[in-house]
């Protein structure tokens, strides 16, 4: 899909949400945080380039709103390189368990003004609460630069933020951020979480899921590669002598 | 215009793509190398995974070494007898590679391992190319005629046992020579990602002395096989051949391999061959200077507990 209808869709959207939030808030006044996506699910197709998926919701009561995707955990390896006999060679190692294979938030202002650095750290909201438990053999190593040094790949690969997101109030009450996936999302199943911050403390918290997987023929390809990997090998090898066989015949003539 | 490839798990021009191939695939045609050792490189530098890399690169290869290999058939510049030797080695070869690639990767240095092969193997053989190739060019001038290559000189090869006759060649030498020639180069096929013309085609000349006509054609012909066989194997341990990939790359380097063909059958055998040694020492320069210099961001990531 393109960008341009993505954002007419998102435009769309927005109009909606003003028009369909506005009067249920008010009947279901007992829920202080209403929230909802564009789209629940990413599908990566062949054109896939990166997408925006738009997170919009409504408040009660005038406050602060924090929103963090976590994409599935993993492990990572973070290697060091270091001079030997004149080559940059990988030396020491780090490993972590349970770093999100992406990460982004946002926020309506800076988060350190709208909570207590306390609440950030228990609820793990922006990168830098992000626990990653290292799981190295080596107790040498300084973990804090490790830690900056994953961080930094991560967010040169576009899958950790640089900074929060901004998200935008509407009026008082509604909200809306758009999220960034790039080209290279992993799949999996994705956690988005909004606070709803009041007085430094958190008044209330929704979760929705977020599914990033693979769809169409690039999805059938990766099924069959997994599958059946012999016949995959057989195949691919058959397409590659059909095709020089017809360039050599397409070419006979001269 | 993006697309997104399905194994390699990012999203890449297409034209960049069909560009690279080409490119490539007309080099291809022009030396009668599989081009393997540019196009794993250049891959690996564009961002593409360097296992996707090195596993498409040798399926990509089998399509060009089949659409110039009927170039050469059809002129009868293929030893058929040689290749079927060759191929024997390569296969055996290219099987214990894919194994050794594996047991590499579990080390964590496999990427090191493939930089230094490259640098070692890409150095000596352009270096030897070029500097033979010069001597070649400059003799012809000054007698106006070609200097029969030394073929009938005799060392220890020809004393080894299991000697075979090769009428296409010329040649009556053991067989374990070829045999061993085609282990070696099948075994940097799984290795490199590369269908080994670089090693073979000099290996014909200098080591086995075979006329330098039917050189490459019956490189191409053996490297088919060897890489089908590496495509293969690859795709059942490791699950990294991108079809996708493979088929743009494919589509490019068939018409460039064509035109190179056609270009190179107008160029003398020894100016071929310094070409093809300054192409190497090139890609050997760049790849050592990547090893030596220090890197921007010293830290790598990777997922996964290797």
């Amino acid at each position: 899909m393109t960008s341009p209808v993505r954002i007419f869709m998102s435009f769309c959207m927005t109009v909606l949400t003003f028009i369909a939030v506005e009067s249920p808030i008010k009947r279901a006044s007992a829920d202080p945080l209403v929230v909802d996506l564009s789209n629940h699910l990413v599908a990566i197709t062949t054109g896939f380039t990166g997408t925006d998926v738009l997170l919009f919701g409504a408040v009660q009561h005038e406050g602060d709103v924090i929103v963090t995707v976590r994409g599935p955990d993993q492990d990572m390896v973070v290697r060091r390189k270091e001079r030997k006999v004149g080559i940059w060679v990988n030396a020491e190692s780090a490993r972590y368990k349970n770093v999100p294979a992406y990460y982004a938030s946002a926020s309506n202002r800076p988060m350190d003004i709208i909570a207590p650095q306390s609440i950030l750290q228990d609820y793990r909201i922006g990168l830098e609460n992000q626990r990653f438990i290292a799981t190295s053999d080596n107790p040498d190593t300084d973990q804090e630069v490790y830690r900056a040094a994953l961080v930094r790949n991560m967010q040169n690969a576009g899958l950790f933020n640089r900074r929060p997101a901004k998200i935008s109030f509407l009026s008082n009450q509604l909200f809306r951020t758009d999220i960034h996936f790039p080209a290279n999302t992993p799949t999996g199943t994705y956690t988005i979480n909004v606070y709803l911050i009041r007085d430094g403390r958190i008044a209330s918290v929704k979760t929705t899921p977020l599914v990033v997987s693979k769809t169409g023929i690039s999805a059938e390809v990766y099924e069959f590669a997994h599958r059946y990997s012999a016949l995959y090998g057989i195949i691919a090898v058959i397409i590659a002598v059909v095709a020089g066989w017809i360039a050599s015949v397409a070419f006979r003539k001269r | 215009m993006q697309i997104y490839l399905p194994i390699a798990e990012i999203s890449v021009n297409i034209f960049l793509i069909l560009g690279l191939g080409g490119g490539v695939g007309f080099l291809s045609g022009l030396f009668g190398v599989g081009g393997g050792f540019l196009i794993t490189p250049l891959l690996i530098f564009y961002g593409i995974p360097p296992a996707v890399s090195v596993a498409t690169a040798a399926n990509q290869i089998v399509a060009s070494s089949v659409s110039g290999v009927f170039a050469h058939w059809r002129r009868g510049n293929v030893d058929l007898k040689m290749g079927l030797v060759l191929l024997a080695g390569g296969i055996v070869g290219s099987t214990v590679g894919v194994w050794v690639f594996a047991w590499l990767r579990s080390l964590g240095q496999i990427d090191l391992v493939i930089s230094l092969c490259y640098v070692i193997f890409l150095g000596i053989i352009g270096g030897m190319m070029l500097l033979e190739a010069t001597r070649a060019i400059f003799r012809t001038r000054r007698k106006g005629a070609i200097r029969r290559s030394k073929k009938h000189q005799h060392s220890f090869i020809h004393g080894l046992p299991l000697k075979m006759r090769f009428y296409r060649s010329g040649l009556y030498i053991s067989a374990l020579l070829p045999l061993a020639v085609g282990f070696f180069v099948g075994m940097l096929t799984a290795l490199m990602g590369v269908g080994g013309g670089f090693v073979m085609v000099p290996a014909m000349i200098y080591l086995l002395g075979m006329p330098t006509g039917v050189v490459i054609g019956t490189s191409l012909f053996q490297i088919i096989f060897v890489t089908a066989n590496v495509t293969f194997l690859q795709s059942v341990q490791t699950q990294t051949v991108d079809v996708a990939l493979a088929i743009l790359l494919l589509i490019g380097g068939v018409i460039g391999a064509q035109f190179g063909a056609q270009f190179g059958a107008r160029l003398k055998a020894e100016h071929l061959r310094a070409l093809l040694g300054l192409l190497v020492l090139s890609v050997c320069l760049k790849l050592l200077f990547d090893l030596v210099i220090e890197p921007s961001e010293l830290y790598s990531i990777m997922p996964g507990d290797l």
